[in-house]
């Protein structure tokens, strides 16, 4: 394996990939349909390069010739439109969506059985709680419409400059029109996508931050075309006559292809390529640039900010699947019963005189229904008179579990940021407890656990060390000599390294802060380069003596040792892509030689450079990188004149293309970089980050590559199997110079071992989209880097795509711990609660089906019924699942095994599931025959006077709420105010319903008329208190039902009692794996990074970034 | 598209508030459910409940209770077998009467209840055949009864039926008269039909429609009786208009539908003349109007009498549950108390 970091060569062009890559993982994925039909040329996924058409935009709406027909295509206008409903559609439209989930389908048509069939229950009982969760549902979402369209309103109404005819014109940002000349100044943000054509300064550069794209928040620099530039006026740019052809819109932020033909006066047209970087996006910042012109191509939905936007997937935690499998259960529980009944119904009534004796006749339609149709309609009725089994409020409580209770995160002060004024930002509430399940932490190192700022440590050229700080008074050639193991090179190769150094590279000086064009500012802040590496690498040249001085035009100028300024012609930069590993500029000298520099990962350079030098120099690399620098190999080749004809010619050729652009950008590049020279390698440090010697398994890309991507030969696709294996039983593995693709890979791989396990994918920007969207649980960092400038709004919007953005990385032990705990906790709870207490509600009633001739006699009363879920039992669970602490979140966050107690999803597998099942069963059972063998003598009252049917019900149902209301009592931790109040509440409110609901003839109006068509509870409640042997059974009925959940506390209290009293003395630990024998294995990671890492104290897979 | 989150930008954007609620703060009691609090909890509960369990038992045991089956099903070689056969034949009424002996003296009030076995007063088709509008006096629901009614809510010539339905066409219409034998001859026991139904049911639940130039026949004009009643509603206690019509009290008894299929009703009690303090011990005889038929559904048909205490009729399940309740609560704490010595054991040692 080797061992050296690579380079940190324009990252700006590693997204590249990585983006294409994530987006194709999205399309894939969702299916997007809005997606395909925005842009239905597109034909194939955003990965592959094959695409169908392109558009033809004529500049300024100018025809190019009189000879030509000037044809204008037509493209949409630039209007987004990001909300899903109007007022007229809001209706049906948001109806038609509620009603594709399946618990609100489930119980319309339960609604609809009851308006039609003759069942047990008005339709009033289920329509009501249907209805509320349908309003409040539709309130929600309307809101949330209305935001977007006041949002929406914002961006399209915004007004921009456009050059018509010569002349500034003030518009809406909605109104402009593919071809429009558009002025863009200074820290405005571009509202389509432009093809840059000209900018205010000289040579047509413009800086760009595209942070609230994808989160890079450096400044990129984008070029015009070299025939535009010099257009910086109205004027000017209004005589361009010229056409562009691109391709139609994709949604890759990072891919264009395009060609623009210049028309001038009595002269041919010039043709010139366009790609990525002349295209500026709409949603990116301009920078540094006064002003700039562009002409723009994709408009409004048509744009990639708006392709990218588009139909956000709606993430399914674990949490939802364990209750979808729940429900299916109680589905199955639920038809079985209906079946049992129904079955059990007509062998009953084979006895004529059960069927229909004398005192009970049947109705004449009764006896004239054909039996078949009699059976059916039967099964209906015993499915809507048990069909409270499934529980829909929960679907309701859980929503608003979720939306509240993320609120707690955001709210948490321990987890603001006084620097940069940002707290924690919840995205996605869907997800919260999923926080509480991570198995697999995968982090972006450079940036995020790291501060980001590199330093240059040393170099080594032709196999001699180069320490700095030695060297840093005496300059570099005055070293205090060769040290006994390493020689000193030549003068003139240390020489060719620092040039190397000052030119290959993509390093911009800032404007303005140059003295004299002489001497460059010390301060950093002057060099601008996508990657710190860069600016770490020009400056650790500059401190050997060689200083990059900026560009003139095309010439880059150094200033050697001798305070000489060297002029280099800048001929070509073959960019940093991360397959190559490596990048490469051909200069011209001030000789007139053409010289080739390439720096790159040893892995892509050595196997490029002649066999014989490589020795010497990765022993250096090897160390470095053990020592957890990033490290770079240099090598250089000297081009003749035809040479270079020859490569300028074909890279000229190839970006003219409009088809497979870049595979034959690649493959030119691949025949340039060939038989090159080694001549060092250099190594630098990501301060506060060294690796040490303990993780479990570090990895590289290329042999990732091999493992992911092996050979033809069947054999070795076990490697990635045994690499799994490896990776699984190792605390952390840190897999260094990956491609971005190939983070994905890994934790789709990870993601994809046996039972799914839930992986968090954490970053702080675009540099990790194919990562975020793979780990189907992302949390973003929000940038925290402050010398990036990123703060406030720009920070947050990056943040935006992300499902939670926490400031510091530190955060995240707060974040998994506490927060993620209790939330699963409580859910978990919540979830099983739900189940538990509608089993032991729907139980009677199907117990009482044997007592009854199977005549679907509903136990409870209908506004029992109707509100057990809505009323008498729900804010005490729903303030427990907002409140609940079970254990102190100090406790918490300081012992991370607690975290461990809870995964696996362990408090929703079947086994708990079971207990709770059983727990309502066996309350469900001591309900109704508890009060089943008291009415074995139903004169219960002192004088004599006898129950009947209601009292019976009503006496199962008071038993039934306080049990389920006490049971969550017991379960409570964390008695706050809030328990108390609603908890107690709860119980006073049904007993005051009550007493209320029968204490009153109701006078029959319309809509009461469902449940009051009998006057059946009429002093029932008020008459079951009086009688004393009712209070006792009830209370001995309760005390029953939670005996043994009393049993369980107590006894698995006295077991933790047990515990405690071993000594709690845990040492900084970093991995608690559950092993075979229950508890954890310790591994230590390192101590330097104790700090940052501790917080992760799970199997870290750590992936560095290129 | 600023529209990504709606709800958490303004709460990220300022700095969080320091509240107790906002940082999961607030103070709360915890209580933990530890052995050392659960035992003594435990033995107070089972103390509790076997007192309990001890009071309710002793008072059901008190309580005597004589049970009399008078289905007199055909073989049964009973008195009322004779009247089991002609109802079973559909012939019409039928008296017998039983002779029984109170082995000891039922101390006063003594109830009289019947009890019918089988019969589903609970079925759902029954249970809602009723119209309480029209019970509660509604002159239109007297003129147009409640469709659950059905198939009786009017008679075959379309003329309303009040009381409608199947429970009050069901009602029970048995009649019973008690003699007690002293010095040779059997004096009649009065039964008094007075507070026998809940008092909201006949005072305020049901009523009768108003008065028709003070005749209550009047006001029921244009109704038909149900079929099996052999009178009209305002007839049913002739003797006391307090009694009849629907606030008769036997009909209220009746009306409230029993939980379960083997049901007893309060049908009278002995608390008057003589016999106020109780039925002293000796020998009875109970003369039976044998009207409702139940051997067709392979009901049965009992006359029971009891004596009531302050947890109502004979009821030995309470107090058995109780005893054995507290017993295993005892018991519990009895195993809690050997585990937590154990452990505290254990971990003494542990510390040593």
């Amino acid at each position: 394996m080797e061992k050296t970091v690579p380079g940190d060569e324009t990252k700006l062009v590693s997204n590249h990939v990585l983006g294409n890559a994530a987006l194709s993982t999205k399309k894939e994925r969702l299916g997007d349909p809005k997606l395909s039909t925005a842009g239905n040329r597109i034909l194939t996924c955003a990965g592959e390069e094959k695409r169908v058409g392109t558009r033809t935009v004529f500049v300024g709406h100018r025809p190019v010739s009189e000879t030509d027909v000037y044809v204008e295509q037509k493209f949409c206008d630039n209007r987004i439109v990001s909300s899903k409903y109007t007022v007229w559609n809001f209706l049906p439209k948001n109806l038609f969506e509620q009603f594709r989930r399946i618990a609100n389908f489930y119980f319309l048509i339960i609604f609809l059985v009851q308006v039609i069939v003759d069942t047990p229950t008005s339709p009033v009982t289920s329509g009501l709680p249907l209805f509320f969760v349908i309003i409040v549902t539709a309130i929600k979402q309307g809101y949330e419409d209305w935001l977007r369209h006041r949002a929406d309103k914002e961006v399209n109404k915004s007004s921009v400059f456009m050059v018509e005819n010569a002349k500034q014109v003030k518009k809406h940002s909605e109104k402009i029109k593919v071809g429009d000349i558009v002025e863009v100044k200074a820290d405005e943000t571009f509202p389509c996508d432009l093809i840059f054509l000209a900018s205010s300064n000289d040579d047509g550069i413009c800086y760009v931050t595209t942070a609230s794209l994808d989160g890079e928040s450096n400044f990129k620099t984008y070029y015009a075309v070299r025939d535009t530039t010099g257009l910086r006026t109205d004027d000017g740019i209004d005589s361009l006559t010229a056409a562009i052809e691109c391709e139609q819109p994709q949604p890759d932020l990072y891919k264009f292809v395009g060609r623009i033909n210049i028309y001038r006066s009595n002269q041919e047209p010039v043709a010139r390529s366009l790609g990525p970087e002349n295209l500026l996006l709409k949603g990116s910042t301009l920078k540094n640039t006064k002003k700039i012109y562009g002409v723009a191509v994709y408009t409004g939905m048509e744009t990639k900010m708006a392709l990218n936007y588009q139909g956000k997937s709606q993430k399914r935690s674990a949490v939802e699947k364990s209750i979808n499998a729940f429900l299916i259960v109680y589905l199955c529980i639920l038809v079985s019963k209906a079946t049992v009944c129904t079955t059990l119904k007509y062998i009953w009534q084979s006895n004529p005189f059960n069927d229909e004796p004398w005192y009970n006749q049947k109705t004449i339609k009764e006896r004239d229904t054909f039996k078949i149709l009699r059976m059916f309609t039967d099964f209906l009725s015993f499915m809507v008179l048990f069909n409270f089994i499934i529980p829909v409020s929960m679907y309701v409580t859980v929503e608003m579990q979720k939306f509240l209770g993320s609120f707690f995160i955001a709210w948490d002060k321990e987890m603001y940021d006084e620097e940069i004024k940002e707290g924690a930002l919840v995205n996605t509430s869907d997800l919260n407890e999923e926080l509480g399940q991570v198995e697999y932490v995968f982090t972006d190192k450079t940036g995020t656990l790291t501060e980001n700022s590199m330093k240059f440590i040393e170099c080594c050229i032709d196999g001699h060390k180069y320490k700095e700080g030695i060297s840093e008074v005496d300059g570099f050639s005055h070293t205090d000599g060769p040290s006994k193991y390493y020689g000193k090179a030549e003068k003139c190769r240390e020489e060719l390294f620092l040039r190397a150094l000052c030119l290959c590279h993509t390093v911009q000086i800032k404007e303005g802060d140059n003295v004299d064009g002489l001497i460059v500012n010390q301060e950093c802040s002057t060099y601008i380069a996508s990657s710190p590496d860069e600016i770490a690498l020009v400056k650790g040249a500059k401190k050997y003596g060689f200083t990059f001085l900026g560009h003139e035009a095309d010439c880059m100028k150094v200033q050697n040792q001798k305070n000489e300024i060297e002029k280099y012609q800048l001929l070509h930069v073959l960019n940093f892509d991360p397959v190559r590993r490596r990048m490469s500029v051909i200069v011209k000298t001030s000789t007139g030689k053409f010289l080739l520099f390439c720096k790159g990962a040893d892995s892509s350079i050595f196997p490029r450079v002649q066999q014989d030098e490589i020795q010497q120099t990765k022993v250096h690399v090897e160390r470095n990188a053990m020592d957890g620098y990033r490290t770079l190999c240099v090598a250089f080749k000297e081009l003749t004149q035809e040479d270079y004809k020859k490569i300028d010619e074909q890279l000229s050729e190839a970006k003219m293309a409009l088809q497979d652009r870049e595979e034959k950008m690649a493959r030119i590049f691949d025949d340039i970089e060939t038989d090159m020279h080694l001549i060092g390698a250099t190594a630098v440090e990501d301060r506060s980050w060294t690796v040490s010697q303990e993780y479990g398994l570090i990895i590289d890309g290329s042999t990732l590559s091999l493992i992911f991507n092996p050979s033809q030969d069947s054999s070795s696709s076990n490697y990635k199997s045994i690499f799994l294996q490896i990776c699984l039983k190792c605390t952390a593995v840190l897999c260094c110079r990956m491609a971005p693709l190939q983070k994905a890979q890994i934790v789709r791989m990870v993601k994809n071992t046996k039972g799914n396990p839930i992986t968090l994918s954490i970053g702080d920007g675009a540099n990790d989209v194919s990562m975020i969207l793979e780990a189907h649980h992302p949390v973003n960092r929000s940038p925290y880097l402050c010398h990036s400038g990123i703060k406030g709004k720009e920070g947050r919007q990056a943040a935006r795509n992300s499902d939670y953005a926490v400031p510091r990385f530190k955060h995240l032990r707060k974040l998994l711990l506490a927060h993620g705990h209790l939330y699963y906790v409580r859910i978990a709870h919540l979830v099983q609660y739900f189940f538990y207490k509608n089993l032991c509600f729907i139980l009677p009633q199907f117990l009482y089906q044997f007592f009854c001739g199977f005549s679907q006699q509903p136990l409870y009363d209908a506004a029992y019924l109707t509100m057990y879920n809505i009323c008498f039992t729900s804010l005490p669970i729903l303030a427990y699942s907002l409140l609940e602490q079970h254990i102190n979140i100090e406790t918490l966050t300081s012992d991370p095994r607690l975290y461990m107690k809870i995964s696996d999803n362990a408090m929703l597998q079947w086994k708990p599931f079971l207990y709770w099942t059983c727990l309502g069963a066996f309350e469900g059972l001591v309900f109704f025959f508890g009060v089943y063998f008291l009415f074995q003598n139903s004169s219960l009252e002192d004088n004599g006077k006898v129950f009947g049917n209601w009292t019976f019900g009503t006496i199962v149902f008071t038993i039934l709420v306080f049990t389920v209301t006490l049971k969550l009592a017991l379960d409570t931790r964390f008695w706050t105010w809030m328990n108390h109040f609603v908890i107690w509440g709860s119980l006073a409110f049904y007993v005051f319903f009550s007493f209320f609901w029968g204490g009153i003839i109701w006078q029959v109006s319309f809509f009461f008329q469902p449940f009051l068509k009998q006057q059946r509870m009429y002093f029932v409640f008020a008459h079951m208190v009086t009688s004393v042997s009712t209070w006792l059974a009830i209370v001995l009925l309760i005390f029953i039902s939670l005996f043994p959940e009393i049993l369980l506390v107590v006894f698995k209290n006295a077991k933790r009692k047990n515990h405690q009293t071993v000594p709690f003395n845990l040492p900084m630990l970093l991995s608690y794996k559950p092993m075979e024998n229950g508890y954890i294995s310790e591994m230590k990671i390192e101590d330097a990074v104790t700090n940052l890492t501790q917080r992760c104290h799970l199997r870290i897979p750590q992936m560095q970034q290129l | 598209m600023a529209a990504a989150s709606p709800c958490a930008e303004p709460a990220a954007r300022n700095k969080p508030d320091n509240t107790a609620f906002t940082q999961q703060r607030l103070p709360a009691w915890q209580p933990l459910l530890s052995a050392g609090t659960a035992l003594p909890l435990f033995f107070c509960v089972g103390l509790a409940c076997l007192a309990l369990g001890l009071g309710l038992h002793f008072s059901s045991d008190t309580i005597r209770e004589l049970e009399l089956d008078y289905t007199g099903a055909p073989g049964s070689g009973h008195n009322c077998s004779r009247c089991g056969n002609a109802s079973l034949a559909g012939a019409g009424a039928c008296t017998c009467s039983l002779r029984f002996e109170l082995p000891e003296r039922f101390p006063g009030p003594v109830c009289l209840y019947y009890q019918l076995s089988n019969y589903y007063q609970n079925h759902r088709r029954y249970s809602v055949s009723r119209d309480d509008r029209q019970l509660s006096g509604d002159a239109s629901g007297l003129s147009n009864p409640a469709t659950e009614c059905s198939p009786f809510r009017t008679d075959p010539q379309g003329i309303p039926i009040a009381p409608c339905g199947a429970i009050a066409n069901s009602l029970f219409n048995d009649t019973f008269a008690l003699y007690h034998l002293a010095n040779g001859t059997f004096h009649p026991v009065p039964l008094d039909n007075r507070g026998i139904s809940w008092w909201t049911d006949s005072n305020i639940k049901f009523s009768n429609p108003e008065l028709v130039n003070g005749s209550l026949e009047a006001a029921f004009k244009g109704t038909a009786k149900p079929p099996n009643w052999p009178h009209a509603a305002y007839m049913l206690d002739t003797g006391n208009p307090n009694n009849t019509g629907f606030i008769n009290e036997d009909f209220i008894v009746w009306m409230r539908t029993a939980a379960l299929p083997t049901f007893r009703k309060l049908y009278r009690r002995v608390r008057e003349g003589n016999f106020s303090s109780g039925l002293p011990q000796g020998t009875y005889r109970l003369d039976i109007t044998y009207n409702y038929p139940v051997l067709s559904f392979q009901g049965t048909k009992k006359v029971i009498f009891s004596t009531v205490s302050w947890m109502g009729g004979k009821n030995p399940f309470l107090g058995i549950v109780y005893l054995v309740f507290g017993s295993a609560c005892i018991l519990t704490g009895f195993v809690m108390l050997a585990v937590h010595i154990k452990f505290q054991k254990q971990n003494q040692m542990d510390v040593e």
